[in-house]
């Protein structure tokens, strides 16, 4: 064991961790966004509008991340009026390809979520705001929204850290992420377990964080429930 | 079947891999589950550090690391330790060996979760109805406790092997000849990326739907004891 070898690398480890953290961020926010529409039109009766993000969903959340990427990165390529299209410049880039795989793959497990926190909001609480006389947008702005919001966030936490896990992907298709980053470094040094250690160590610490800022943030929006709110359990 | 300029059969036999791989994880997954809830319940402080330990490192890595790890890594390790008893010949251990060991491992801390939940979920009455029966410790553990967890798990345990279905893909970037790995051998020589990884997309599909058919049937199965409400 030669541990000189992560100080040496240490500042390659950190470019890589720079590229994953931007990863993770994009994925996150712009499956966000996409996620409450198709969460919306799950929920919908008409089996025409909930029959497509149904199928989207179970898609997405039925096959590997690794075969969404290379769908996208490989894939994509496979037909030249994609080749020739505008899109091309952006279906390039190892990089576009990886955000938009993630993205995809995180709001379809997003939406599910979105979808569950919806459903889990008890009638009565719409009954009791249209009795104390709220428009609709009052009762979604003050009532249901921050609602929804608190149930989420245990399981959003979740899926955030599932999306930092799942960017180690992101090396297979040449981007140099942390994990990617580690194994050029390997590749140079041939010290796998030392190089390896350091990346685990580096992931960990970002899933520590997220936890811990999701804890202050779940704290802060669920304080209605007192000082002993009732115990969430472990979403896996 | 069809065809796929010939490389049908070798995706086929990549799905067999895969299924393998999975069972197998499976397997030692829910044995380190197992141990793992029964250290976190211990009263044993060490067997609760490990086990938190245990839980979360494993959590907080990606898998796809803790493949490249175990792939990479146990050679070293084996080897170092190897070369103590004055061996220095090259120790590998194959991709199978490396999948099933990292994914068995990834299972088994988030079964050790679900475990630990169901475990707990048991009145503590039970226990000593069943000692007050003059049952012993195992056989209360066998007939009593396991039956119920069993039950309380499976929910928590399906969601999880659907997942480790999923992660077995990972192992093809260590070399196993899976169906991730097929579908990219087939890809090189027949340079038509998307129709290769659609398919590969429709056998994990596949097997995806199986596994939550078989799920549903174990849950059925396991709450005809109790009364639809």
């Amino acid at each position: 064991m030669d541990f000189s070898v992560i100080v040496e690398y240490f500042p390659k480890l950190m470019q890589g961790t720079w590229v994953s953290l931007q990863l993770i961020l994009l994925s996150v926010v712009l499956g966000g966004i996409f996620a409450l529409p198709i969460a919306l039109a799950r929920i919908s009766k008409n089996p025409l509008i909930s029959g497509l993000p149904f199928a989207y969903i179970f898609f997405f959340r039925g096959t590997p991340l690794l075969v969404q990427i290379f769908l996208v990165y490989y894939g994509a390529s496979q037909f030249e009026v994609v080749r020739e299209s505008f899109l091309w410049p952006v279906l390039k880039e190892p990089f576009w390809c990886a955000i938009i795989a993630f993205t995809l793959n995180t709001s379809a497990y997003t939406a599910e979520i979105f979808r569950g926190a919806i459903q889990a909001i008890p009638v009565g609480e719409v009954e009791a705001c249209k009795v104390v006389g709220m428009t609709k947008v009052q009762m979604y702005r003050r009532i249901l929204l921050p609602r929804a919001f608190g149930i989420v966030l245990p399981a959003y936490g979740n899926e955030i850290i599932l999306m930092l896990k799942g960017s180690a992907l992101a090396s297979t298709i040449t981007i140099l992420d942390l994990t990617g980053m580690a194994r050029t470094i390997i590749a140079r040094t041939y010290t796998p377990i030392e190089i390896f250690l350091a990346a685990g160590v580096i992931y960990l610490v970002i899933s520590m964080v997220v936890i811990a800022i999701f804890k202050q943030v779940e704290k802060r929006q669920n304080r209605y429930l007192g000082p002993n709110p009732v115990k969430l359990p472990d979403d896996v | 079947m069809i065809d796929l300029s010939g490389f049908g059969n070798q995706l086929l036999l990549g799905a067999s891999v895969t299924i393998e791989l999975a069972l197998a994880s499976l397997a030692v997954g829910l044995v380190l589950g197992l141990l793992g809830a029964s250290a976190k319940l211990s009263s044993v402080k060490v067997f609760q550090w490990i086990a938190n330990g245990y839980t979360t490192i494993i959590r907080g890595i990606p898998e796809l690391l803790t493949v490249l790890i175990i792939y990479f890594g146990a050679t070293t390790v084996l080897m170092a330790v190897a070369s103590v008893f004055g061996y220095e010949e090259y120790i590998e251990i194959g991709p199978f060996a490396a999948g099933v060991t990292a994914l068995g491992l990834t299972f088994g801390a988030y079964a050790t979760e679900v475990f630990r939940g169901a475990l707990q979920s048991i009145p503590k009455g039970q226990n000593e109805a069943a000692v007050a029966l003059g049952m012993g410790r195992v056989r209360t553990f066998y007939r009593i406790i396991l039956p119920q967890v069993w039950r309380m798990a499976l929910p928590g345990l399906g969601n999880l092997f659907l997942v480790l279905l999923k992660d077995t893909a990972l192992v093809s970037v260590v070399g196993l000849d899976d169906i991730m790995r097929k579908a990219n051998i087939a890809v090189s020589s027949t340079k038509e990326p998307f129709l290769f990884y659609s398919a590969a997309a429709v056998l994990y599909l596949g097997l995806t739907i199986v596994s939550m058919a078989v799920v549903y049937f174990l849950e059925k199965r396991a709450n005809r004891g109790i009364k639809r409400a």
